[in-house]
């Protein structure tokens, strides 16, 4: 069998993509197709009193406008099906196709322009006239809780969306006669996801009351469940496609009203129907992380060793919830991370302000938790005088415990068990190659000289490979080309690479004979797309399943054809072959004979077709684990953060690619670097976004950033064939955590304590003043 | 109402007839079916829609297409013909794994190519500055900078 | 994110553009890099836009003796790279590199950021700090004016309907002179918090005989510390003095904006004005 896992094998992708040849959504030109510009809210929170679309309508050009009140008649609803099973159903959570009568944030799409250029769409929505009355408006999650608060929406009975408690051990007796407890409030802000692509929808009715939608989406069979509950078509009657998508990040994993209004507006008008969300559109409208106010207290032996931890996490959910609320309980069951925490209660209380939904964004909850937990780590550290190194490695999950079971269930109902990994060796190796031991003298010598400069440490890990499971069908063909439809969804992290791979070893081929095909819910109909570091893990593993089928049925006909024992056959460069000579019969030929031949009958026990279907299955996730060391330099003068070296090991299990695993970690690790220094979405009182270009949310560009330097340990999971673990938000999770702690590490002089993500120059500017006020540093 | 336009795209000659206000990036994917050039926003910052016009790089979201008027363009498409080998920027980028998704890649080649052409031995931090206009979300832009410095010694070499 | 309709003009001739420019509501498209995205945000939406950039008359850099004249069209890039320019006036170069980038350099041109009047924008300060003087044209004729009259705030430039800005001048200092632009900016090419620009000249003593300091970014429009200036005179480079100096920034009018407070902005331009003079003395060292 020719080895293709773990090489690093070109990409398959990337010449249509270096060619400018790949064609994204934007780039699909469809017969008589028409634009779509959406009216939008200019209010936080506002009853409409007035809409008047008839000059709009009356614009050269347009086609058509379409409001909440056509929708409803069309469509005998206004609001958006639920797309998973949420958290808490019984509200009225989800937004609205259209809103019509009251917005609860600015962006919520009120009207659609139709028109033959997008250029005359946006002008037919500047000719709307709307009117608004405000209403009070909530901003902040933690001013929405009280139950005297003003209303986020006026339909909803509170503005707590939900409650939940986590909790195992007996909290009570860990905290009672605990030697310590130190306690900590935390701001945490995520923002956007920003793929450069934006996200779009073009809507295409057929003659035959069938209708094809293309969407730039990580969910495609989620679409297609939500337009066929919405327009009430047969499953059939509805393909959804998603072109190239010009990368994820989260935002993509929601189903938006956009994705349900054009397809519903195409069915209304007969005609074809594009929309290209703009970037300022993604800033008002396109799911992002936001705020969580958290406050934990954690109870320590004398040695650091941690009895148990406690606390509150309140979450900003926003204006509705576009899918099941995960988020905060990601993080509250992922805050004691690779450590052992004998007791664990947090209380979570989710809230809706008057912004745009929350939901995923690369990391999905989990860099929160790792933020959480290593400022504990480092407040035990600094308040017991160990090094913060070593309070870890006290605490961290020993190997000879591996599989590691925490009183925790995922989703799925499944145990969280660590399913292997060395936490203690992790974190030494990527200590030794940030000269850790050393950085104390290094340091002291920086600051001779006025400069301070400082290192940080964190360990995460990141349950990945979630289920409960992905399609994939593996089919050799005539031509001796090797085919996988499958359900996993690509967005540019290169899974198509990566499962041709897979399937080529098995087929004794190299990966460039196999041609993936995904994002095609004709080509694949069931399947659940890209989310949790999850594809290569499940449809990686349905793959190896599927094209390990196809090699048996292929040598069980070869054994026929070629008289010879299975046992003696093996599959090499694309031919079955009687080990040791060279007899030989191709894969193209097997693909033939098992295309049938009229009236003629299939050797014995098979089977039309060279092919096999799998669904590989799983309840539990496969836990990476990572450490990061970044080492700063801060000019206090300017509230300056350079970063000066950035260590990243991680051990995802088997690398199957390890040049895309490596792509994977560096683009995480440059997104933690955006969250821990750059971005902030950043709201006015009154619920207006001030920062809805890309010079004012700032995406890291390649000067701020330093070279990674990564690490890599290849612990195979036992819990998958494949052995493999996620890697594309690993990279992330610990990224804040490790750079403010250097921040803070740096600023030791100054008696400085970060308990906020991001940290902005503003902030820095103001610790440090505040700090200089109280005569520090000292001489 | 429509002006006559006539200009050179990849080496070959265009007239067509445009709005003013529609910007050069539209008018190449969208009158020419040049769809390489990519839009990020539309508003100057991401650099995606960076294409040459006279041998310089500029933002095509932020030049009228009426604007180019007699001037020759390069886009992705011209560097390199379907059937023919990679130029060689683009085949740093492959080996470097200097492209993800792909959608700033277009804009990053033309960056580089002009970088290259100015300064045919750049530093790092020269890279990395005349990359600082191309937003990546997928790269960490390290492979990227990887691939001009990888180009830039290919091209030295006299293979281009 | 489109740009509303507009009628399009590229006249061959100044005297045309400026004919043009007498219809109510036309806007000049010079390079564009600040115009179109404000059009394509939709916030303006002027009836028309005069495209100068086919002008010849307003190409182009000339340096007669000491004497630096800018047509309006003179391109940021082409600044950057001017040999001449490099040689006689090198805080040019060293300043226009932190110009955004260099796509939109290759399009920006100096009389555009004039016109456009961003409070942190580099060529605008430079021209402060040279005391330049600019020309505006009109159908009706041509004036003169100083560029700290044309300047009226943030993005306020000093010129009536049917204005147009053609030309800039000033004096480069002499040769040898002392210099230093630094800003700091949340990321490379993004406009300043606040920066700092400096011009120096000393006697065979060492002892400062002129200076010309510019903070930008701060308030509504660059800003001169004339009173350093004259602390300055007759001075040797010192360290202390120049940290003494730069606390006049306390005294001039600071805005605060999403990135950065007033009392943050005064922070980094103080220690911009501080680091500016020294790293201007070190050009002189060197030298």
């Amino acid at each position: 069998m020719a080895r293709q896992i773990g090489l690093s094998v070109e990409r398959l992708e990337d010449p249509a993509l270096l060619r400018g040849q790949m064609k994204y959504l934007d780039d699909l030109e469809l017969p008589g197709q028409l634009h779509v510009a959406f009216l939008r809210s200019e209010h936080a929170h506002a009853r409409i009193t007035r809409l008047d679309v008839t000059r709009a309508r009356a614009l050269p050009g347009v086609h058509a406008v379409i409001t909440m009140e056509d929708m409803e008649r069309a469509l005998g609803r206004v609001r958006m099906p639920l797309s998973a099973s949420p958290t808490k159903a019984t509200a009225a959570i989800t937004p609205y196709i259209l809103s019509g009568t009251e917005v609860a944030f600015v962006g919520e799409a009120i009207a659609m322009a139709i028109a033959g250029s997008r250029h005359i769409a946006e002008d037919a929505v500047d000719l709307m006239e709307i009117e608004y009355a405000p209403l009070p408006v909530i901003m902040s999650a933690k001013d929405a809780v009280p139950d005297t608060a003003p209303r986020v929406r006026t339909e909803a009975s509170s503005n707590v969306f939900n409650r939940m408690h986590v909790n195992y051990g007996d909290i009570d007796a860990a905290f009672a006669d605990a030697p310590h407890v130190f306690q900590e409030d935390m701001l945490q802000h995520r923002g956007c996801g920003h793929p450069m692509e934006t996200r779009g929808v073009i809507a295409e009715p057929r003659m035959d009351g069938t209708m094809n939608v293309w969407s730039s989406t990580q969910m495609p069979h989620d679409i297609h469940q939500g337009i066929l509950e919405v327009l009430g078509l047969e499953d059939d009657a509805l393909r959804v496609i998603t072109p190239e998508v010009g990368g994820g990040f989260g935002p993509k994993y929601c189903a938006y009203p956009e994705e349900l209004a054009i397809p519903a507006a195409a069915r209304m008008l007969g005609r074809t129907l594009k929309w290209v969300e703009d970037r300022r559109e993604h800033c008002l409208t396109a799911v992002q992380e936001r705020d969580q106010f958290w406050s934990l207290e954690i109870a320590v032996e004398a040695d650091g060793r941690i009895r148990g931890l406690r606390g509150s996490l309140i979450h900003d959910q926003g204006a509705y919830a576009l899918k099941a609320v995960n988020l905060p309980y990601n993080s509250a069951t992922a805050v004691p991370g690779p450590y052992m925490v004998p007791a664990l209660d947090m209380r979570v209380i989710i809230t809706f302000t008057n912004k745009v939904p929350a939901s995923s964004v690369r990391g999905a909850g989990y860099p929160q938790a790792a933020f959480a937990m290593e400022r504990l780590m480092d407040l035990v550290a600094q308040r017991l005088g160990l090094d913060r190194a070593e309070v870890r490695r006290r605490n961290l999950v020993p190997p000879e415990k591996m599989p590691y079971t925490k009183p925790l269930k995922a989703r799925s109902g499944a145990p969280v068990t660590y399913d292997s990994g060395d936490y203690i060796a992790s974190q030494k190796e990527a200590l030794e190659a940030a000269g850790w031991d050393g950085f104390a003298d290094r340091q002291l010598e920086a600051r001779k000289q006025g400069r301070y400069i400082g290192i940080g440490l964190a360990n995460a890990v990141k349950g990945t490979g979630r289920g409960p499971f992905e399609s994939g069908t593996v089919r050799v063909n005539p031509s001796g080309q090797v085919s996988i439809f499958t359900g996993a969804a690509a967005m540019g992290q290169g899974i198509k690479t990566t499962l041709a791979q897979i399937c080529a070893e098995q087929l004794g081929l190299t990966a460039d004979k196999v041609t993936v095909i995904c994002g095609d819910t004709v080509a694949a109909p069931l399947g659940l797309g890209g989310f949790a570091s999850r594809q290569l893990v499940t449809a990686g593993n349905t793959v190896l399943l599927a094209a390990t089928e196809v090699a048996q049925k292929a040598k069980k006909l070869a054994s026929h054809m070629l008289e010879a024992d299975i046992e003696d056959l093996e599959l090499l460069d694309g031919k079955v072959r009687v080990k040791g000579s060279d007899v030989s019969v191709t894969l193209a030929e097997l693909a033939r004979v098992l295309r049938g031949s009229p009236g003629y009958a299939f050797p014995p026990g098979l089977d039309p077709s060279l092919q096999s279907d799998a669904k590989w299955q799983t309840e539990a996730l496969t836990y990476s684990n990572t450490t990061h060391v970044a080492e700063v330099e801060v000019d206090v003068d300017l509230a300056q953060v350079k970063i000066l070296r950035y260590i990243a090991l991680q051990d995802v299990g088997v690398r199957v690619n390890p040049m895309i695993v490596e792509g994977q970690i560096r683009g995480g690790i440059a997104h933690g670097i955006g969250n821990a220094l750059f971005e902030q979405m950043i709201y006015d009182d009154e619920g207006q976004p001030l920062t809805t270009t890309f010079a004012d949310y700032l995406l890291p560009t390649a000067p701020e950033l330093p070279r990674f330097e990564t690490l890599y340990r290849d612990t195979p999971s036992p819990i998958n064939p494949l052995g493999a673990k996620g890697v594309g938000e690993v990279g992330t999770i610990p990224v804040t955590a490790a750079i403010i702690s250097a921040i803070e590490d740096a600023l030791a002089p100054f008696d400085i304590r970060i308990q906020q993500t991001p940290v902005l120059p503003e902030t820095l500017f103001h610790l440090i003043s505040t700090a200089r006020a109280r005569g520090l540093p000292r001489p | 109402m429509k002006q006559d336009l006539t200009l050179t795209v990849n080496g070959v000659s265009y007239t067509r007839a445009v709005e003013p206000r529609v910007n050069l990036g539209d008018f190449l994917r969208h009158d020419l079916g040049l769809t390489g050039t990519h839009f990020g926003c539309e508003h100057g910052i991401c650099g995606a829609c960076t294409v040459l016009v006279d041998g310089a790089t500029l933002r095509s979201c932020l030049m009228f297409a009426v604007q180019a008027q007699g001037c020759e363009i390069t886009t992705v498409e011209g560097l390199s013909d379907a059937q023919a080998p990679l130029h060689p920027i683009q085949q740093a980028f492959r080996d470097q794994h200097a492209l993800q998704c792909g959608f700033c890649t277009p804009g990053m080649l033309l960056t580089v190519v002009e970088l290259l052409d100015e300064n045919p031995d750049p530093s790092e931090a020269e890279v990395r500055d005349a990359i600082s206009g191309n937003i990546c979300r997928c790269t960490g832009y390290q492979p990227i900078v990887d691939a001009a410095l990888q180009a830039a010694r290919t091209l030295k070499g006299g293979t281009r | 994110m489109k740009a509303p309709p507009f009628d399009y003009h590229r006249p061959q001739s100044l005297p045309e553009a400026l004919e043009l420019l007498r219809g109510a509501d036309a806007r000049v498209l010079a390079g564009g890099q600040s115009l179109v995205p404000m059009l394509n945000f939709r916030l303006l939406a002027p009836t028309a836009l005069v495209d100068i950039n086919a002008l010849d008359e307003l190409r182009g850099i000339t340096i007669e003796g000491g004497r630096l004249s800018f047509g309006a069209m003179a391109r940021q890039r082409e600044i950057e790279r001017h040999a001449g320019l490099a040689e006689i006036a090198p805080i040019f170069a060293q300043a226009v590199r932190e110009i955004g980038h260099r796509q939109t350099r290759n399009r920006g041109t100096i009389g555009g950021s004039l016109c456009h009047l961003d409070p942190s924008a580099e060529l605008p300060m430079l021209c402060v700090l040279h005391d330049a003087t600019l020309t505006i044209q009109s159908a009706g004729g041509s004036r003169r004016v100083a560029v700290r009259d044309f300047i009226q705030g943030a993005m306020s430039p000093g010129l009536d309907a049917g204005e147009m800005l053609t030309r800039i001048e000033m004096e480069a200092w002499p040769q040898g002179h002392a210099f230093a632009f630094l800003e700091h900016a949340r990321r490379a090419g993004d406009y300043a918090m606040s920066s700092a620009a400096c011009l120096l000249t000393f006697d065979a003593q060492g002892a400062i005989t002129r200076a010309a300091i510019c903070v930008g970014g701060l308030g509504d429009r660059p800003a001169r510390l004339t009173h350093a200036e004259q602390s300055l005179l007759g001075a040797r480079p010192d360290e202390q003095l120049f940290a003494q100096v730069a606390e006049e920034v306390e005294r001039l009018p600071a805005e605060g904006s999403i990135h950065a407070s007033a009392p943050f902005k005064r922070q980094i331009a103080r220690t911009l004005v501080r680091r500016a003079l020294t790293s201007a003395c070190a050009t002189m060292v060197t030298a």
